[in-house]
Order: structure tokens, then C-alpha cells, then sequence
């Protein structure tokens, strides 16, 4: 069952993405067909994730791989919230392809099937690797608006002619966007930290180089809220900051087969 | 019925004729009464007459001795156009396609305007309503209207993609010419506000003032040197986004403002770039908007060809159902005898027969309508079934 849903799901982010490229060519249809392959893409995976759930003993998604298939589902369910407006498609062209590209990856990893087992409890787990990936991918979808925000800037400073022809969200709300997004994000973060902190003081475990890369990678975003709201920092430098954050989210999502889960 | 129109527009009259023909929504009203079953279209673009009639060229002397009468002059600059050709020209006006820039949003509410005003009956309330649709689709599924076509909405597009809802944003007015005025007034229509005008004798201490405040500013003087250098806007601005349009020439504003954290600044050469860059994009639209147009002018003109058809197609269904009647009311002796389930089993059989015996005959006659044919195969119609000879007689 999970297998015959892993392939429309995969279809499906993948033809958004194509969708998302076409889009970006010549805007129109080929932008709506791309919306209706994410929203369906991730009905599918949602079903995907519920018959994993269904069929596992304990936290299905408590492997590299696995936890993989989940953040993707959360990237695209965050993406979803606003990302099927018209001004935010460009955005998919980013966020489409990553999440095909993860999916194939999870799969490959053995994340998309059933059968695996945990030995962590399930509430352990639900909170601590839901709240973080949740957060990652809150994190991941702030650095692509930055990025978008970078690229916008970019065409408005070199005055190019087609800005006006395929406009892109304004400045202004992909800078809010992104805080606002990094302000649900943080919170999320700092209670799966303060669970797998709790957990590791109750197993008498040693703090691992991924905790540190974790707490190293809240203090930025806790830094880039901070310098907001202190500082007014926004714009540029806010973005740059952002992809700095996402630069240590990467690191911590590849150091964790060798650490967590080695 | 023949569809007339008579008219004239920017194709083939210069503003000066076209401005002694245009009417106001009081006398283009007036105009349509006096030409019986018509709507008068008058934009700043076009004066057009579309009349319904019997006898098509006579409806065209009436519209053409109308227009002649308001200016003798615009004779000579007329397009006389009929049927088919006519609604598809009504489609590509209300789409914008024949507009001076391709796309552009009023016509579409001045072609509902002048339908209101009109005096339509069947045909021309069809042909207008469907022009009103083509319209709509037209740019619900292309992106021809979508850009700015203009300096000065542009300008205010440029905002929008720097502060999103322009709604709350400030804009500093630095002298007033013709195109700063429609930049600010293209701003306001977003719901920016202007909250300073300068000018030659405000101080330039006080335009610093206000530059620490606004998020645009749209500057348009004569002055031979720079209003705003960039020390003084980095000075005013420590970094906040700031939009600056600069339309004079010579210009009013150091270059060098454009490299400042969070400035963008646009001149006119800048603006002009994009609003070709736009135009063309416009141009591209316009092929997918005239598929669009064709296909809705080809479904009017299969309702039109039905129209010929429906009179022979109504008066064979009532034929027939005339001679069911009579035959159910000669054979009453005998259906006397049957309980009302029984009778109502009878009528049921009778309709189904006559309907099926009729249906392919009727589709027949609204294909060959579509063909062209229609005005044969009705009158052949008419002379088999012998419909309307009772009349006759």
C-alpha cells in the first residue's frame, strides 16, 4: 500500500515542479496544473504517512530516511498555506524540485516503507523529531523566501526590464513572511531541543556534535528574531542572515545518520 | 436580421475628428432610440453604431446619416462592417484588442456602459453580452492585461513590488509636471498618500526632513542640477526602502542614490525600457486573446445561423404535435374505455414517437444552419410539412 502511494506522490511533486518551470517560462496554466500537483501530491503523502503510522509499532518515521519522508510532507504543508497564490509560484520552482528530489532520496533510504522498528517510546519521539523537523522545515521555507527576497532585490538594483512581466511578491511581504514564518518556527525548535535535552539528562547520555550544531543553529535564529525586533534589522542582511541559519539546518540534517542515528 | 455597424476609431481618424464625433451617455442613448434596435459605442478611441435591422443596407444610410449629421466631416473615415464581422470586431474591442494599447482594462466597462444605454432586442442583447464574456475570459486566462502599460503605472507597479499594498505608503512630490501628476495620482489610486509637494522654493532642508518619513519619491523639476545628492538621502534614510522616481531631464537625482542599501531609484529611460518590455509582453498575450475572441465569435455565429432554423424547427414541432392531438381526440371512443394509468401510457407513447421521428430532423436543420444552409433546409421544411400554408390560406 505505502508503495503503490509513494509513486503518485512522487508523480505528482514532480510534475508541480515541472509545472513551477513552465510557469516561470510563460505564466498561466501550466502555474495552476503545478498548484493542483502540489495540493494532490501532498494528499497523497499524507495518506502515505497514515498508512505508515497504521502499520508500524512505534514512530514510523524515527530513521534518517524516515524522517526524511516526514520533512518533506512538512515543507510542502507549509508551503501550501500560502504558496499556491499566484505572486508565490516562483517560490515552487525552489521548493518542488528539493521536495521530489528528498522524496526519492527517503525512498531510497527505506523512509517510505513499512516494517522498520523503534526503540525509542512514541511520545519520545513524536515530540521531539515532529517538533524539530517541523521546525527545519518552517526554517527551510524562511531561507527560500529569503532567497526569493535576494533575487528580487537583485532584479529591482540592476533595473531589469521584465520585472514588471513575471512580478514576483513585493519586498516587503517576503521580508515579513520569512520572520513570520522563523517566529512560529523557533518556538517549535526550542521545545523539541528541551525534549531531547530532558531525554538525554534521564538516560545519563553525552551531549553529541549534532546537539551542538542544533543549539548553535537555534542561537542564530534566536539571533535573527532578536536583531528584529532590537535592532530593526530586515532587507539584505536579514536574508543573508537566514541562509546562514539554513546553511547550519543542512548541516544538522547531514550529520544526523552519523550522529543520532549512527 | 442583419447585424450594421458603422463607426469610426483611432485606426482611421485623428483625435480632432474623433473628438467632434464622440457622445456623452445622454446622447448616445438618445442616438439609439432614434435608430430603433441599436447601441452606440463612444469611447475617447471610437464612435461605433451597432444597429439590428431587416434590410442591412438601409439600417447602414440610417447609421451613417446619423453620424454624418453630428460631423460631416468623419464620412469619409467610417468602417461599415455586417454580421459576423461585425460582432467579431465588438469581441476584440470589448478584449481590448483593438484598443491603442493592446489590453487595456476600461473598454471592457465602457462597451457594458454603452450596452445599458442601448436600446437592444434579441440579437444585439446576445452579441453584446457575449462580447462582455469574450472580454472577461479573454483576461481571466491570458496576462495581456496584467502589466503596466505606462510611465506612470510603472512607476507605481515598481512600488508595489517593492512594498506590497501600497495602502499606508507616503509619497514626497518634488515639483509637478504632467507625468509626475499621473504618477502620483496612478499611486493614489493604490492608496498611497501624498503627504508633501515641494517646490522651487522649498527649502531643501525641509525636503530632508520629509525624506526621512515617505517611501516614495516622485521628483520632476526643471532644475539644472541634482534636488537629492546621495549623502543626503543616506543622511534622511539609514537604510529604509525607499523608491525614487526621477522624471525629470536634466534629472533630479544623483545616480548614485540607486547603489544606497534599500534606494531604488528609476528615471525615465529606466521606466520607458519596462513599459516596452511590457508592451511587448502585451503584443505576445494578444495571439492566445485572439483565439479566445475567434472561438466566441464563432459560437455567436452558430446562434445566429440557429436563428434562421428555429421558426421552420417550431413550427414542425407544433405540426406535429397539432396532428397527435387530433389523432388521440378521433380515437377518444376507443381510449374511453382505459383507466387514467393507461391513458397516461397512451399520450406518453404518442410524444416519445413524435419526438423521436422528430429529433434528428431538427439537429439536422441547426447543422446545416451552422453550414450555411439553414435558410434552404427551412424553406424545404416548410414546403414538405406544408407549415404555414393554413396561414396562407
Amino acid at each position: 500500500m505505502a508503495e503503490l502511494l509513494f509513486w503518485p506522490a512522487l508523480v505528482l511533486y514532480g510534475e508541480a515542479a515541472l509545472g513551477y518551470f513552465g510557469d516561470a517560462r510563460r505564466p498561466g496554466s501550466a502555474g495552476r496544473a503545478a498548484t493542483w500537483g502540489v495540493r494532490l501530491g501532498w494528499l497523497v503523502q499524507s495518506a502515505l504517512l497514515g498508512v505508515q503510522a497504521a502499520r508500524e509499532n512505534g514512530f514510523p518515521w524515527g530513521t534518517w530516511a524516515g524522517s526524511l519522508n516526514l520533512f518533506v510532507w512538512l515543507v510542502v504543508g507549509a508551503y501550501l498555506i500560502w504558496g499556491c497564490r499566484k505572486p508565490y509560484r516562483l517560490l515552487g520552482l525552489a521548493v518542488m524540485p528539493l521536495a521530489a528530489g528528498l522524496l526519492v532520496v527517503a525512498r531510497a533510504g527505506g523512509g517510505t516503507g513499512v516494517g522498520t522498528r523503534s526503540h525509542y517510546s512514541n511520545l519520545f519521539l513524536v515530540l521531539h523529531v515532529g517538533l524539530v523537523l517541523a521546525a527545519f522545515a518552517g526554517f527551510t521555507l524562511a531561507a527560500a523566501l529569503s532567497a526569493l527576497y535576494l533575487w528580487q532585490e537583485r532584479r529591482l538594483k540592476r533595473r531589469e526590464t521584465t520585472i514588471l512581466r513575471r512580478p514576483a511578491p513585493s519586498l516587503a511581504s517576503l521580508d515579513a513572511l520569512a520572520a513570520r514564518t522563523v517566529l512560529f518556527s523557533l518556538p517549535a525548535l526550542t521545545l523539541g531541543i528541551a525534549v531531547g535535552i530532558v531525554r538525554l539528562i534521564s538516560n545519563g547520555d553525552k551531549v553529541d556534535a549534532l546537539v551542538v550544531a542544533t543549539a548553535v543553529t537555534w542561537l542564530v535564529w534566536a539571533g535573527y528574531l532578536a536583531l528584529r525586533a532590537t535592532r530593526g534589522l530586515s532587507g539584505r542582511r536579514a536574508a543573508y542572515l537566514a541562509l546562514a541559519g539554513f546553511a547550519l539546518v543542512i548541516v544538522v540534517r547531514l550529520a544526523l545518520p552519523a550522529t543520532h542515528f549512527a | 436580421m442583419r447585424l450594421v455597424l458603422v463607426g469610426t476609431s483611432h485606426h482611421h481618424a485623428p483625435v480632432e475628428l474623433r473628438e467632434r464625433v464622440a457622445l456623452d451617455r445622454e446622447h448616445a442613448a438618445a442616438l439609439s432610440v432614434q435608430l430603433g434596435e441599436a447601441v452606440c459605442l463612444s469611447t475617447c478611441n471610437r464612435t461605433e453604431l451597432y444597429v439590428v435591422a431587416e434590410d442591412g443596407d438601409e439600417a447602414e444610410r440610417r447609421a451613417v446619416a446619423a453620424l454624418a449629421e453630428i460631423e460631416p466631416e468623419v464620412e469619409h473615415a467610417l468602417y461599415r462592417l455586417r454580421d459576423q464581422a461585425a460582432a467579431l470586431h465588438l469581441f476584440r474591442v470589448a478584449a481590448g484588442l483593438d484598443s491603442l494599447v493592446p489590453g487595456e482594462g476600461e473598454i471592457l466597462g465602457q462597451v457594458r456602459t454603452a450596452f445599458e444605454a442601448g436600446t437592444p432586442g434579441l440579437l444585439l442583447e446576445r452579441v453584446f453580452r457575449q462580447a462582455l464574456h469574450a472580454g472577461r475570459k479573454v483576461r481571466a486566462q491570458t496576462a495581456i492585461g496584467e502589466s503596466p502599460a505606462s510611465v506612470s503605472a510603472a512607476a507605481a507597479a515598481l512600488a508595489e513590488q517593492i512594498f506590497g499594498d501600497l495602502d499606508g505608503c507616503s509619497i514626497l512630490l518634488v515639483g509637478a509636471g504632467k507625468v509626475s501628476e499621473q504618477a502620483a495620482r496612478n499611486l493614489r489610486t493604490r492608496r498611497a498618500e501624498i503627504t508633501f509637494v515641494a517646490n522651487s522654493k522649498t527649502d531643501r532642508a525641509e525636503i530632508e526632513k520629509q525624506l526621512a518619513h515617505v517611501d516614495v519619491v516622485v521628483s520632476s523639476t526643471s532644475s539644472p542640477g541634482y534636488v537629492l545628492d546621495a549623502s543626503t538621502v543616506e543622511r534622511a534614510r539609514r537604510g529604509k526602502q525607499l523608491l525614487l522616481i526621477d522624471l525629470a531631464v536634466p534629472r533630479d537625482l544623483d545616480p548614485a542614490i540607486h547603489e544606497l542599501d534599500g534606494c531604488y531609484l528609476y528615471d525615465i529611460d529606466d521606466l520607458e525600457a519596462i513599459v516596452s518590455e511590457t508592451l511587448a509582453g502585451r503584443r505576445g498575450e494578444a495571439e492566445r486573446a485572439e483565439a479566445i475572441v475567434a472561438a466566441e465569435a464563432e459560437k455567436f455565429h452558430e446562434w445566429q445561423a440557429a436563428l434562421d432554423v428555429v421558426p421552420a424547427i417550431a413550427s414542425l414541432r407544433a405540426r406535429a404535435e397539432e396532428i397527435r392531438e387530433a389523432e388521440l381526440r378521433k380515437a377518444e371512443g376507443l381510449l374511453g374505455r382505459l383507466d387514467d394509468s393507461q391513458r397516461r401510457a397512451v399520450e406518453s407513447i404518442t410524444s416519445q414517437i413524435v419526438n423521436k421521428l422528430l429529433h434528428m430532423p431538427t439537429v439536422r436543420l441547426k447543422q446545416a444552419a451552422a453550414a450555411a444552409d439553414g435558410g434552404v433546409y427551412a424553406e424545404a421544411v416548410r414546403h414538405l410539412f406544408g407549415l404555414g400554408e393554413d396561414e396562407r390560406r
